[in-house]
């Protein structure tokens, strides 16, 4: 009787190449991708304000950091705040919902129809109502919060009958059932939510922002792209628009890690491929 | 096992017991007597109702008609262990946690808690795994760490549902040689629900055959041979005798229940 054996030498050799190259070949990729990208503009002799070159674009990074940095801290602040507030809201709705049937058959179609709507179309009407600033939290938290609720509600919903019959036996409350059944069974499913919620509300916020214009505060990374275009900085933009990618894979890591930090020690998810 | 059981007061009665669900009827007319202190087998095919006899006496689910009467009234929460096919252990939670889950939900602290908990996991042979997690441990040992989750409020009565029908053959004999050393030294009464006539006649002082859905008892064949049982039990002609004897009233039970 003893815990599973460790992997041998070789398994583990394997692992580690495959993470090599997991790293290793998109990073080529991304290299090739670039060199071609600056081989094309330089043979062609593209001039800048229709395809900057790679290094236009690093120099427009570096020369307009200031203005970029404080537009990116900007929309990534509403991107969190959104999260945030998605996250609250999703887990609190979906709470209540696991809790009367009544109250979800009552609203969760409401739900589908903040979620079924474009946000793009939304955007301009909350304009009218709310601030700028306001207005773009509320879009991105419209597009963010559906898949918390969702995915959290399916996670409240899917637990192992067995353990529901062998809570009754001991005779727990409510809320011990949900305590310590039903938020820990939801915790993967939850954490899907917020992973795909996290790209959304950075596209809720850019979408915003976009719709929201010249109307706005207009300081995000969105509202940079949308300027740069119709003053024709088109190197600003690209580079506004890789800072707007990287912010989006961040997010992503981010919340990647989190869930493999809450899970790794039991969820299936999380389990490393050997074994 | 000493003659006394036979005339024990009994723990729990079903009385005319049935239980329709929907248009199923999974138990009709069901008679059984649980005797304190004895390690009874409901044996039958599958669906015959003996896992709703189980919930049934659980309290899990209400009968449809007929009465379950216990001796010194309803057990109170904790009075009784389960221990369902699956180990049922919460992924997210170690061993330990696992095994308190019962004396958390009857609100006992965790200091108080903490003794219990060893013990029950060392009854089991696993006090070395107390901080790992279900998925670090094999089928056998998760169900291991079900039998010491059911005994952690040490109930009188320990409810088992095919507990080994998942498991391979040597890891089922092993729990069974080990189930049956926690039921003479604790003292426990335990019904074993199981469709393995062989793995009944090792275990159990009597047997109750039931026929197929809607589930009655067929037979009751006490299983007089001496305790301890070891692994030269299972060899025995003695053994064999009965699994025939068993294995046949199981055949009579399906042939008249028209299966």
């Amino acid at each position: 009787m003893s815990i599973e054996p460790p992997p041998t030498p070789e398994a583990r050799e394997a692992t580690r190449r495959d993470t090599v190259l997991r790293i290793a070949l998109p990073i080529a990729v991304l290299a090739l991708g670039v060199l071609a990208w600056d081989m094309a503009v330089r043979l062609t002799d593209t001039p800048a304000y229709k395809i900057p070159s790679p290094g236009a674009v690093f120099t427009t990074l570096r020369d307009d950091w200031p203005i970029l940095a404080s537009s990116l801290l900007v929309t990534l602040t509403t991107t969190f705040e959104a999260l945030g507030l998605a996250v609250i809201g999703g887990v609190s709705f979906a709470i209540l919902f696991s809790q009367s049937r009544l109250v979800e058959y009552s609203l969760y179609p409401y739900a589908v129809i903040l979620q079924v709507t474009p946000v793009i179309a939304i955007a301009p009407v909350l304009l009218i109502y709310l601030e700028p600033s306001v207005a773009v939290l509320a879009c991105a938290w419209i597009v963010a919060f559906f898949p918390v609720l969702a995915n959290t509600t399916l996670g409240l919903n899917s637990v192992d009958r067995n353990l529901v019959d062998l809570f009754a036996l001991y005779g727990a409350s409510r809320g011990q059932i949900l305590l310590y059944l039903r938020l820990p069974a939801a915790l993967p499913a939850m954490l899907t939510g917020v992973r795909i919620a996290g790209g959304l509300s950075l596209i809720g916020a850019v979408v915003a922002e976009i719709a929201a214009g010249s109307a706005g505060a207009g300081s995000g990374l969105a509202f940079r792209i949308a300027e740069s275009g119709y003053r024709l900085m088109i190197p600003r933009m690209f580079a506004a628009l890789l800072l707007l990618s990287l912010a989006g894979i961040a997010i992503f890591f981010l919340l990647s890690l989190l869930s493999h930090a809450v899970l790794h020690r039991w969820h299936e998810s999380a389990l490393s491929p050997e074994r | 096992m000493p003659d006394f059981l036979s005339d024990a007061a009994p723990i729990v009665a079903l009385r005319g017991v049935g239980k329709a669900f929907a248009t199923i009827l999974a138990l009709d007319g069901f008679d059984f007597a649980v005797r304190r202190g004895e390690f009874v087998s409901l044996l039958g095919p599958s669906g015959c109702g003996k896992s709703t006899a189980l919930r049934l006496i659980a309290g899990l689910v209400a009968p449809t008609n007929g009465t379950i009467e216990w001796s010194d009234g309803k057990p109170a929460n904790g009075a009784l262990g389960f221990v369902f096919q699956e180990p049922t252990l919460m992924p997210w939670a170690s061993v330990s946690s696992n095994v308190r889950l019962p004396l958390k939900l009857l609100g006992h602290d965790r200091a108080a808690a903490a003794e219990r908990v060893n013990t029950a996991l060392a009854g089991v042979g696993l006090a070395e795994f107390a901080r790992a997690y279900p998925r670090e441990l094999s089928g056998g040992m998760k169900m291991r760490v079900s039998i010491a989750r059911a005994l952690a409020t040490a109930p009188q009565l320990l409810l088992m549902d095919e507990p080994f029908a998942a498991l391979d053959e040597i890891t089922r004999f092993r729990l069974a040689n080990d189930l049956l050393r926690l039921w003479r030294t604790l003292g426990k009464t335990v019904v074993f629900v199981t469709h393995s006539v062989f793995e009944s006649v090792f275990l159990s002082n009597r047997i109750v055959v039931m026929t197929p859905r809607p589930g009655r008892v067929f037979a009751e064949i006490p299983i007089t041979a001496p305790y301890p049982r070891e692994e030269s039990f299972r060899t025995s002609p003695e053994y064999a005798r009965f699994c025939r004897r068993v294995s046949q009233a199981l055949a009579a039970a399906m042939a008249g229940g028209g299966a």
